[in-house]
């Protein structure tokens, strides 16, 4: 994988060029062949065909290994009727021209890259696989009709010629698009909908792949005379430094710069070890900053009692508080979400180089856009002399589309007026994440005497995603970042984020929780806690109305057909309602977002001397519409169900002092592969609208766990993560 | 200068002898393939062998490898099983990882050519994919197992 390519080399290439712009209005195919300065088009995926008899397409997504280089080249490959095997797939530069249709933005978020793409890049390669024919009638002068595409070569079977799209690509350049070229029929797919294999996999079990963290003068030639920074930064909310040793630091062998910039006291040296030794001789003391008090109590306490006050109204249907008041059963509860962090592997980190008149960074990120901008900002150059190389990302799961490492490289490079790589220690990964939103949630239901769902009062808390970094994003108080899978904006870019029931009275009600904790997505984002409280509270009314949860959620989804289907398939897979081993629990969940739905089935014992769960299997069924590579598909749902598993069984970050005492591995445990269930994952097979799938895998197994748990126990633990202490705690209790 | 031995070349590096073998092997021979994720042998991305057993290299100082045989990701032959089995199962999501989980692996078949499932968890629960590729792992060291066997017949 090239990590390293420039808007330039867009233009080297002489053939056949076609790009694609997309607009909430529609979009458009364009012959970019012989366009000279591409900087003037504004499309959203580019494919190059050349005398060469290659074909070299554009990517703009950030591949964390959600595969997305693969899917969506096989999307251009398979209309384009290319050969496989002559496809080059290449990650984009940062460009206006690669963002995202649905999100306006480059940036790999919101499980939106096929949502976004799909139909746009089927269209680009019918586009491309039009005029290769047409080329090849008009070389021959015989009709269209006659000639097809195989495999990378336009036939015409009467006369037994035919001729690669390599010799017919300056032919088929000058010809105009077809504005509505014809799209394959489902039968005739040659790559989508079949396992193929993830192109970036090799180079990746090679130990080849060139993650942010790897970028140096070897794999990158304009970082002749690299530098390697770490920063000091302040260890609790507020703080600010007191007073820190810089001679001792500069005394450090490889030590080049100490400087303060706002982010902490940076080090820079000719290599990371001497950085980390210079950071450490920095001695720096820190005064205790805003919030001296605050801890995990601290936090919980504040939250839940923000529910004894009014928030802002986000959603009213019908008479929720007169329907529970002529309820014939009424239930409540309270559930708390504490912050989890990201963690991905590769810790955060990014390579700048500022010159007079460019500046490049080389960087794990999920936001080119945001990346870009922010580089413009310090170095003050116009957007075009900003070149921003993504390379491959050491996962994402959200983290990275805020891109606040990238400054930091910035201003060290331009200080030192060298190519600055920053490396964040896995300490300054976990203590500055921006955490997945800690939330509180008070619900009250109601049922008539058939047990059907008459009236829901929600009341919610959280941190606010958006305040800090977009507070125009929040409207009369409320922030729909945290509230997707309870409630959206009309029309919202990241569809049916929604409570799924059918429910005749509804109430939701939102706080913002006043803490100076940064919060940000977190795969799925607020999906993940709010199918949380959504689903345990489903089986605390199944239980009141005296039925099977399944049977309960079905009742209450009449006229939603994907949600039934995924839960009538997973009940299906996994044998529910058959008996189970003696001691085992078993539990089901159901959540839509991002355009897809999915539901799973849970099976667990619990040790009641230890208080240590063992989930045994995990059954998983989404329906995302077509499917293009099932393999990756899988594994993303797979991937998510683990992650989501370590949170609901062991993640939680601590805080003390007013800051975040977690900060590695030993104290913030990850899951690791003992606790790993069986996981079956089913695709239900669906003609509807493409969905995402990156992060479905999440909402819906933490409800399910803490189902299956209450199924085995008889206990209802409304919080999350069920670490032996807490079970042990509430078994004691009950 | 220390003098060291990786995937069979001799280098000098001038550093302190405290400094670990992980920044050495990253900023000073440029073999990025090892990965730096914890920095105190936590989650085994920094994996490689010295002297054939599967080593944390981000808490093994200089001082500890003199005259010792490194190898690393990169000196694992690609023609390996391991590497031929993370591809054909598709192991890898983002990969950061998987170097650290290919020369745990590698170590673990060449002490055990046919290891227990419970052998196998108890190696493997050194490492962390945040990706979650565990059952990816467990299949490809099925598959690995079986082409080594092979490779024995041969």
């Amino acid at each position: 994988m090239n990590t390293t390519i420039s808007r330039r080399s867009f233009l080297k290439l002489t053939g056949l060029t076609i790009a694609v712009s997309v607009t909430p209005f529609g979009h458009t195919i364009l012959n970019a062949s012989e366009k000279k300065d591409l900087m003037t088009f504004n499309p959203n995926a580019w494919l190059h065909i050349t005398s060469d008899n290659k074909v070299t397409i554009y990517i703009g997504n950030s591949e964390m290994g959600q595969g997305v280089l693969t899917a969506q080249s096989m999307i251009i490959a398979d209309e384009l009727e290319a050969d496989w095997k002559q496809v080059k797939i290449k990650q984009g530069p940062a460009a206006d021209a690669l963002k995202s249709p649905i999100l306006g933005a480059q940036i790999t978020v919101g499980s939106a890259s096929m949502r976004g793409f799909y139909e746009p890049l089927r269209k680009a390669g019918a586009a491309g696989r039009a005029m290769l024919i047409k080329a090849a009638a008009e070389t021959w002068k015989v009709p269209e009709s006659e000639c097809k595409a195989v495999l990378g070569t336009v036939k015409h079977d009467k006369s037994k010629r035919s001729l690669t799209y390599g010799r017919l690509c300056e032919t088929a350049a000058k010809l105009e698009v077809p504005k509505d070229p014809p799209l394959k029929k489902e039968e005739e797919f040659r790559y989508m909908g079949k396992p193929m294999p993830r192109v970036d996999v090799p180079e990746k079990v090679r130990g080849k792949a060139v993650y942010g963290l790897d970028v140096n003068d070897e794999n990158v030639k304009e970082l002749k005379d690299l530098h390697y920074a770490v920063i000091a930064r302040p260890p609790v909310y507020g703080a600010k430094s007191v007073s820190f040793d810089q001679k001792a630091a500069e005394q450090v062998k490889g030590v080049v710069k100490v400087m303060q910039i706002p982010q902490g006291i940076a080090v820079c040296a000719t290599s990371t070890d001497a950085a980390l030794t210079g950071k450490d001789a920095l001695k720096v003391q820190w005064d205790k900053g805003t919030h001296p008090d605050m801890d995990n109590a601290y936090i919980e306490k504040l939250m839940m009692g923000d529910l004894d006050k009014q928030g802002a109204k986000v959603h009213e249907a019908g008479d929720a508080k007169k329907a529970l008041g002529e309820a014939a059963k009424k239930v409540e509860a309270t559930y708390y979400i504490p912050c989890v962090a990201h963690a991905t592997m590769e810790p955060m980190n990014a390579t700048a180089y500022v010159q007079a008149d460019r500046c490049d960074v080389w960087s794990p990120n999920q936001n080119q856009t945001g990346c870009k901008g922010m580089a413009a900002g310090i170095t003050k150059l116009p957007p075009e002399k900003i070149h921003i190389h993504t390379t491959f990302l050491g996962c994402g799961l959200g983290r990275r589309a805020f891109a606040d490492f990238v400054p930091e490289a910035v201003i060290l490079s331009k200080a030192l007026e060298k190519p600055v790589k920053v490396t964040w220690t896995r300490e300054d990964d976990i203590r500055y994440d921006r955490f997945r939103a800690p939330m509180t949630h008070r619900i009250q239901g109601g049922l008539d005497a058939q047990g059907q769902l008459t009236g829901w009062y929600h009341k919610t808390s959280a941190i606010s995603i958006m305040k800090p970094v977009n507070p125009r994003a929040i409207k009369d108080g409320v922030d729909f970042y945290c509230l997707w899978g309870l409630w959206d904006v009309p029309d919202s870019p990241h569809w049916n984020g929604k409570i799924q029931y059918e429910i005749p009275n509804l109430f939701i009600e939102f706080l913002m929780a006043d803490l100076p904790i940064l919060c940000w997505p977190w795969r799925s984002v607020q999906n993940g806690p709010n199918a949380y409280a959504i689903e345990c509270f489903m089986d605390e009314l199944a239980l009141a109305a005296g039925k099977d949860p399944l049977e309960f959620r079905l009742q209450n989804l009449k006229n939603n057909k994907r949600a039934s289907r995924v839960l009538q398939t997973v009940a299906e897979k996994a044998g529910w309602g058959k008996p189970i081993p003696k001691g085992q629990g078993r539990g089901i969940a159901q959540h839509a977002c991002f355009g897809t739905w999915a539901a799973q089935v849970v099976d667990l014992s619990v040790d009641k001397n230890t208080g240590k769960i063992k989930v045994h299997r995990v059954v998983a069924a989404v329906d995302c519409g077509p499917v293009i590579n099932p393999g990756p598909l899988e594994e993303q749902i797979e991937g998510g169900i683990i992650l989501a598993l370590s949170t609901a069984l062991m993640e939680e970050v601590k805080f003390a002092d007013g800051g975040v005492a977690s900060d590695n591995f030993h104290d913030y445990p990850i899951i690791r592969m003992s606790e790993t269930p069986e996981i079956e994952v089913h695709i239900v097979k669906s003609t509807d609208k493409i969905g995402g799938i990156g992060e479905l895998g999440v909402p819906p197994l933490a409800p399910a766990v803490a189902n299956a748990f209450f199924n085995a126990t008889g206990v209802r633990i409304r919080r999350i993560p069920l670490t032996p202490k807490v079970v042990m705690d509430a078994l004691k209790k009950a | 200068m220390i003098s060291l031995n990786v995937n069979d070349k001799k280098y000098k590096v001038d550093v302190p002898e405290d400094v670990t073998l992980l920044w050495v092997l990253r900023d000073h021979l440029k073999l990025t393939g090892t990965k730096y994720s914890c920095g105190i042998g936590e989650c085994g991305a920094c994996t490689v062998h010295i002297n054939g057993k599967a080593e944390r290299s981000c808490v093994i100082p200089m001082s500890q490898v003199k005259g010792k045989k490194i190898t690393t990701i990169e000196g694992l032959p690609d023609n390996h099983p391991v590497k031929k089995a993370w591809i054909q199962e598709q192991v890898p999501q983002c990969g950061f990882c998987q170097p650290g989980v290919i020369m745990q692996v590698s170590a673990l078949l060449s002490q055990k050519p046919s290891p227990t499932a419970d052998q196998i968890i108890n190696k493997m629960d050194d490492v962390i994919c945040r990706c979650g590729t565990y059952p990816r792992i467990k299949k490809g060291i099925q598959t690995a197992v079986q082409m080594m066997k092979k490779e024995v017949k041969k």
